[in-house]
């Protein structure tokens, strides 16, 4: 039974939103110059591609569903039972990786466990490093732990190679037709394809497969990066932080953009009073320390789902409201900044001469502010998008850390990383999981950094942004 | 000049207020007298009797904004946002739920929060504006594009990873500096040196990457190219042109975070055990001290105010042309 | 080329340099500031303490403190074990006297009405030095009245320059029992001793009524009241009477709550402009301990220093069995304390809390669940002992259990798991219980240190059993020697007779989902969270989390929101009956504001528990206690969790630490070896340069291309 949560509402809403708008751009010539300049732009094409990459992990992520309960009464054709657990796409497609739990922490890789344990053996109790259970569960013999693991790296990593080979293929002969598919390929692969970084774009994805292949080869057998206290598999715990590292990054401006575009476009094109209570509004706002404001109403979500208990009955739905509150919060004390670059821009069109011309003509002020202002100030919407994407996948780490962040149930960098800190106080430490995180996390930021750049290098060369 | 900052500090006023109500109605929610009176008095055999007791003597039995049961303007006035509230505007923070005066605290606190600060902030400029000048000076080289590479990359690092790892590394492994606590006078030093060091590094990337910006904004315009085409060097014309033309943005942008130096860092105070302001928030929160978090919520937004200000008032000293009417 | 060689030659000389100035002060990560060597104790709290008005305090961070400076008439004794009680300002243990309705002397526990304790404490001791008592020649007090004016610039009790001192008085033991009864204290126990002692609940009204009169904060001169319960017979000698038979009440004398107070202090701390300057009892205590806190900032430090006018004490000569053999009675017979000075650091976090203790800057500390598999592992039997790297570093262990129990509630007033749902619930309940397998959560979060629990008494306490016969049988089996826990079969079982088969509820057709409430927040909750939701998924039980803040927490287990939710119970004293009440049901927290936070009731319990609490240690109370376990064990209100092992660690050069949980006033006996302590400090503390300078050498390589252009670039304009 397929499970519409409403974070998965709001994502799709901005990715139904996000392709309407590429629509109005393709209908626009005039448009389209600077998306042109940035698809030249390497650096910012192959981050794409890898942002695309964590997307689609995000989007798998958030087709849910509650999967069906086999009874003795449904095997017999009785009304069909769901279960309570809410489960996604993604879940499937990676599991076991979700389901099997160590009893507590192990290496990457490891096939044994990484704190000692009372073991009887032939009746003897021994105090000893057990084996796991499901991490190298295949082998005989341990030692053969190594050797199991390059081969199946090697294995996979091949097929990866050939699958990436078909991949370019069949694209090549969707794109260019069947005869001209060789021409194309080889247009690909000696980067002569008119500017446009194909080959690096190419290479990207080949490594990303390949990357896909090897670590679905081993990551079944073993624990690629290991467990975490109770036995949970890191890379599962990674890869679902994806989400709700996207999911904040996306739907804070989602929701905040509404507002950040409608106060912001008033008030610089009215000015006078509605001007004073705008900025009255931010500067208020502003002025309030962000990470006590997050507190207060963190605590008060809380207090909010403990007073309706009954609306807020199962888990996911709990942890998805607060991620959406979240979300909601952190638009709150980041509009502002949006909303004082529309005013300033807005300032700037409103003495245009079109404008002008359209108000002798009596064109009704909401019109022209919606054909002629908005469209106008668009750009400033794209490469601020771009710009805070990474700053607020980098303050949920941050907040979760303060214990004010998403839900602790939920998976997500700043709740693992907050793990941590006890984790590396163990001796010999326990890594993985930070550095997984980490890595993680470093990852989708550098990406959508670099391409930020990109953003604002194509569409406003000049200006003062790397302010931020 | 006088009468500008007089008008400036009384449009203040409704933000003030402003700020007030919304933090007063938004921590008065989350935490009710009757939570603050059990906070206060601990959780083992307290009866409700002796919660009510202990909010009829601290007035906190009255309703939060609207009295009804009084008369003329004592209905707004006798109620306990009003209490609260006015006394923060002379800056009479009041006693914590835990007891303490708050002031005091904030007194002692800020001089911790300042010794992280201040160098931070001071090094943290230099550093950025001598790596900002090399990108510049090698500009269109490889020098610069993996130096702006090497920033994006440092900008992408969560900071809690420089404040780990740093503590880990420098602090466990090496020995080279305590690994947490702090103490007045000239040994603060010692406690200082790590906090200021990941302060100064998790700030290169975003920070250089900005002034470089500047630079070559005032290295693109005419009087630059003037100086290169009379053939003045290129170090005369880092130093001696665009240097100090660059200074005026770079400058008016630190005065708008001066004051709030004093509210500390959050995570890198609360993470190396140094007593300041930053700590002192975060343990609130924790401790759910809202009176605390409420002294700090309104000096956070006098000092942003006040930061503002003196933003505007620099630009007079800077740029002789702006004038304040 | 060049440039960057000379770079790196500069760098290498700072580093030399820096080192040089290293050795020169001993190591750089010395956390105090210059008198680190002195006769010092090192040692850190965690958070700041709320309370140290005797009156007040309640909870184990602040009796750490506060133990050492004021006395209760009684303690427990230091080395023996179980816990013993003895006199520690009285000179013999309390006279106590049953009384009949009719007032005359009885011997029949059935028919005692009153219960008289009479105490005489010891002539001769003395007050710390403090303020409050410093007087002018003419004998008038000096800091009494104080103007406004003599106030500019005191913001520490240190600021007042006169001290004075005088005899303790059994009277000062009556001022504070009545200051307990004064509703302006807030004593969070006056809902309990307004049971227990006569006319305590008259005083109240009569103060309460007599508060009215005067502003807050001001000084009430409690000597003008009397109270019925509560007479000075003599200069050092008093009464108090509690109704009926209350044999707990002689563990009571032993807390901080009945530690005396001189009225010249609270007077002194009365008046007006004191609590504008945190200047209160509940920021500085007076009292005659040992120890006097001389500075007490919440933000940085507390500081302990040797009371001069303690009286004679003397280290215990005898101690339990084996105590000699652990060098604890090589002082037997000295005259305490030995340490002078005593500095508390304010340490939030853990881990710096235990590289600071690894690193010989406290002297002792208690193992965090994350540093145990570098400081203990089990022996070859099973026992722990420290790991070798520990011993090499001189550090000794000390295993105690503590006097508390960590439990699984459910609320019974839920109409899921609660007394609604009859025996549904119960076997429900019997079915989670041996799904959540405690052994695990021990091993996983407390690193082994602690026991499953099979009741709600904790080992030491009387009327707990070890072994076979300690066993809960609904929940564990007897096999080889050792409680093993029932398979999971048995358990899903049980829940089909509930009729939740496979976790679908019969009566409905959907599947069972229960409520868990935490109020865990850290590091460690989402560990903790999941694992609890995998314990019920062993039995497709869905569990939902309803993690929340403390103050909501406690709020929905007062309103009995509450279902399933985890709480811990530490001893006021070690007795059954102080377990045993947080199942009563007159206790329970919703109808009576109790602390039966579970909100159980069975009748025959309550009966078995009325008759159990007012007898002494006798074979009639352990058939009590065994069948009142029997009848908990069978209704399982409660997962029994665990017993927690409180593990501690000291440095050689810290002698006779003997962990002991019920007595606070353990400081005086510890001894250091301060030569030693130096040296070893030094030792483990040589900073490494090496990676430092390392890293400046590839900062120096990285620059080296530019330098490349830069010379580049100087020729091509030359040219």
């Amino acid at each position: 039974m397929p499970v519409v949560l409403l974070t998965d509402a709001f994502f799709f809403a901005l990715i139904a939103l996000t392709a309407l708008y590429a629509f109005y751009v393709s209908r626009r010539p005039h448009l389209q110059a600077a998306w042109r300049k940035l698809a030249r732009d390497r650096s910012a094409m192959v981050s794409l591609t890898v942002i695309a990459f964590y997307f689609a992990v995000a989007l798998l992520d958030s087709l849910h569903f509650r999967p069906l309960i086999e009874t003795a009464e449904t095997a017999q054709g009785g009304e069909a039972v769901y279960s309570n657990e809410v489960v996604s796409v993604f879940d499937r497609l990676v599991s076991p990786l979700g389901e099997r739990f160590e009893k507590t922490y192990s290496a990457p890789l490891a096939v044994r466990g990484y704190v000692k344990e009372m073991v009887e053996e032939d009746g003897v109790r021994r105090h000893i490093y057990p084996r796991l259970q499901y991490g190298g569960a295949a082998l005989a013999e341990p030692d053969l732990a190594a050797a199991d693991i390059a081969r199946r790296a090697a294995v996979w990593g091949l097929a990866g190679l050939l699958a990436c080979a078909a991949l370019l293929a069949l694209v090549c002969a969707v794109v260019a037709g069947p005869r001209r598919a060789p021409a194309a390929m080889r247009a690909v692969v000696r980067n002569a394809t008119g500017g446009l970084p194909l080959r690096a774009v190419a290479v990207t994805i080949a490594l990303i497969v390949v990357a896909v292949f090897i670590t679905a080869g081993i990551g079944r057998e073993y624990h690629l990066l290991g467990t975490d206290k109770i036995g949970g598999d890191v890379l599962y715990q990674a890869l679902k932080s994806v989400r709700t590292g996207f999911l904040i990054g996306t739907l804070t401006t989602l929701i905040m953009l509404p507002f950040a575009l409608a106060l912001g476009v008033c008030a610089g094109y009215f000015l006078g009073w509605v001007d004073d209570v705008i900025q009255y509004l931010y500067t208020t706002l502003n002025s309030i320390p962000g990470v006590l404001l997050v507190a207060a109403m963190v605590l008060m979500l809380q207090l909010y789902m403990d007073q309706h208990g009954d609306r807020f009955n199962d888990l996911v739905t709990r942890a998805d409201t607060r991620l959406l509150f979240l979300c909601a919060i952190l638009g709150i004390t980041s509009w502002t900044g949006l909303c004082r670059l529309l005013r300033a821009e807005t300032l700037k069109v409103r003495e245009m001469d079109y404008i002008d011309a359209a108000r002798a003509l009596g064109v009704a002020r909401p019109l022209i502010l919606l054909r002629h202002v908005l469209p106008n100030v668009m750009h400033i919407v794209v490469i601020t998008v771009a710009l805070d994407f990474s700053g607020l996948v980098l303050a949920e780490a941050v907040l979760s850390y303060v214990n004010i962040g998403v839900d602790p149930a939920m998976h997500s960098w700043g709740n693992m990383i907050n793990s941590a800190r006890l984790e590396m106080a163990r001796e010999p430490a326990v890594w993985w999981p930070l550095l997984a995180a980490m890595v993680f996390l470093f990852g989708l930021v550098l990406c959508a950094n670099l391409f930020a750049d990109g953003v604002r290098n194509a569409f406003d060369p000049r200006s003062e942004w790397n302010r931020s | 000049m006088i009468a500008y900052i007089v008008r400036r500090a009384l449009y203040a006023l409704p933000i003030l207020v402003g700020v007030n109500v919304l933090t007063f109605s938004l921590f008065f929610i989350v935490n009710s007298p009757d939570d603050i009176a059990r906070m206060q008095l601990g959780d083992r055999h307290i009866t409700q009797q002796q919660v009510d007791a202990w909010k009829r003597e601290r007035g906190y039995d009255r309703p939060l904004f609207y009295n009804a049961a009084a008369a003329g303007a004592a209905r707004l006035s006798d109620t306990i946002f009003f209490d609260e509230s006015l006394r923060l505007f002379v800056f009479e923070f009041g006693r914590s739920d835990s007891g303490r005066d708050i002031g005091h605290d904030i007194r002692q606190r800020m001089w911790p929060s300042l010794a992280i600060a201040v160098p931070t902030l001071l090094i943290g400029i230099l550093v950025n504006i001598t790596f900002a000048l090399i990108m510049v000076f090698f500009r269109a080289t490889y020098v610069d594009f993996w130096s702006v590479m090497l920033c994006i990359v440092l900008m992408s690092v969560s900071g809690l990873f420089y404040i780990i790892g740093g503590q880990y590394a420098v602090g466990k492994l090496l020995k080279l500096v305590p690994i947490s606590g702090y103490y007045g006078g000239w040994s603060a030093f010692r406690f200082v040196l790590l906090p200021v060091v990941i302060g100064v590094v998790s700030g290169i990337g975003a920070g250089s990457r900005w002034y470089r910006t500047i630079f070559l904004e005032e290295a693109g315009k005419d009087y630059v190219r003037t100086a290169r085409a009379r053939g003045v060097g290129e170090f005369t014309v880092l130093f001696r042109h665009i240097l100090p033309n660059a200074l005026i943005p770079i400058l008016t942008g630190v005065v708008v975070i001066l004051p709030l130096l004093f509210m500390g860092s959050l995570i890198i105070e609360s993470f190396f055990g140094i007593p300041g302001l930053g700590s002192y928030t975060i343990d609130a929160i924790a401790r759910q001290d809202f009176s605390i978090v409420r002294s700090m919520v309104f000096l956070g937004s006098v000092l942003y105010i006040a930061g503002l200000l003196l933003t505007d008032i620099s630009y007079t000293f800077v740029d002789p042309r702006v004038r304040l009417g | 080329m060049a440039a960057s060689l000379r770079i790196c030659r500069i760098c290498v000389v700072a580093a030399a340099a820096l080192s040089q100035a290293g050795c020169g002060e001993g190591a750089w990560n010395n956390p105090y500031a210059g008198d680190a060597d002195g006769d010092i104790l090192y040692s850190a709290f965690a958070e700041r303490p709320k309370h140290f008005d005797p009156a007040r305090s309640y909870s184990s961070n602040e009796y750490a403190v506060l133990g050492q400076v004021v006395e209760p008439v009684l303690h427990y004794h230091y080395l023996k074990r179980p816990y013993q009680l003895e006199p520690l300002t009285a000179a013999v243990m309390p006279r106590v006297t049953h009384y009949d309705a009719g007032g005359r002397v009885t011997r029949d526990t059935g028919a005692v009405a009153t219960t008289a304790y009479d105490i005489e404490i010891r002539p001769g001791i003395r007050y710390q030095p403090h303020p409050a008592f410093a007087r002018f020649a003419g004998g008038n007090y000096r800091y009494r009245p104080v103007a406004p004016a003599q106030l500019d610039g005191v913001y520490e009790l240190a600021d007042f320059a006169g001290t004075g001192s005088r005899e303790l008085r059994a009277a000062d033991y009556a001022y504070q029992i009545k200051r307990l009864a004064d509703p302006a204290v807030h004593s969070p126990i006056a809902g309990i001793l307004e049971r227990h002692l006569v006319g305590f609940a008259d005083l109240r009204a009569r103060l309460a009524a007599a508060r009215e009169a005067l502003a807050p904060g001001e000084w009430l001169d409690l000597r003008a009241f009397d109270m019925e319960g509560v007479t000075v017979v003599g200069p050092h000698r008093y009464r108090i009477t509690v109704r009926a038979g209350y044999p707990q009440f002689i563990y009571w004398l032993a807390m901080p709550f009945f530690a005396p107070m001189p009225w010249e202090a609270d007077a002194f701390h009365s008046q007006p402009g004191f609590k504008e300057r945190n200047l209160t009892l509940d920021w500085y205590p007076v009292g005659t301990g040992a120890y006097m806190l001389t500075e007490n900032n919440p933000n940085l430090r507390m500081v302990l220093e040797r009371n001069p006018n303690f009286r004679a004490d003397y280290y215990p000569l005898e101690g339990e069995d084996g105590d000699a053999a652990r060098g604890l009675l090589q002082d037997a017979g000295a005259r305490l304390p030995f340490i002078d000075k005593v500095i508390y650091s304010l340490e939030k976090e853990n881990i710096p809390y235990w590289n600071k203790f690894l690193q010989g800057y406290y002297d002792r500390a208690g193992i965090s669940s994350d540093s145990f598999d570098q400081a203990v592992q089990l022996g070859q039997g099973g026992e722990f002992e420290l790991t070798g790297a520990m011993r090499e570093r001189g550090i000794s262990l000390s295993v105690t259990y503590s006097t508390s129990v960590f439990y699984t509630g459910f609320n019974m007033l839920d109409p899921v798991v609660g007394a609604a749902g009859g025996e549904r619930a119960r076997k429900l309940r019997l079915a989670l219980s041996i799904a959540m397998d405690t052994g695990e959560f021990i091993s996983i979060f407390q690193n082994g240190r602690g026991i499953p629990a099979q009741g709600p008494l904790p080992p030491g306490i009387f009327g707990h059993r070890d072994g076979e016969a300690g066993v809960n049988p609904y929940v564990y089996d007897w096999r080889g020697g050792r409680a093993v826990r029932k398979p999971l079969d048995e358990a899903r079982r049980l829940l089909a007779e509930a009729g939740y088969r496979g976790g679908i509820d019969r009566e409905t057709g959907k599947p069972l989902v229960l409520y868990y409430d935490s109020a865990s927040a850290g590091p460690d909750a989402k560990s903790w969270l999941n694992w609890v939701r995998k314990q019920f998924a062993k039995l497709d039980i869905q569990l939902v989390m309803r993690s929340t803040d403390w103050n909501r927490f406690q709020d929905k287990i007062r309103k009995g929101n509450a279902q399933i939710f985890r709480l811990g119970w530490n001893a006021d004293y070690p007795d059954p009956e102080n377990f045993f009440f947080l199942l009563y049901g007159p206790n329970s927290k919703v109808a009576h504001q109790g602390e039966n936070a579970a909100n159980y009731r069975n009748p025959r319990f309550d009966e078995l528990f009325e008759e159990m609490r007012s007898l002494p240690n006798t074979p009639r109370r352990t058939e009590l206690i065994d069948e009142m376990t029997e009848v908990l064990r069978r209704d399982a209100p409660w997962i029994w969790g665990f017993h927690p092992k409180s593990f501690v660690l000291h440095h050689g050069w810290l002698a006779n630490a003997k962990p002991n949980l019920m007595s606070h006033n353990g400081l005086k006996y510890l001894k250091l070896d301060t030569a030693r302590r130096a040296g070893l400090r030094d030792e483990w503390n040589r900073p490494r340069t090496g990676p430092v300078a390392v890293l400046a050498g590839a900062l120096a390589l990285f620059l080296m291309p530019a330098v490349v252009i830069y010379r580049r670039r100087r020729r091509e304009t030359a040219l």
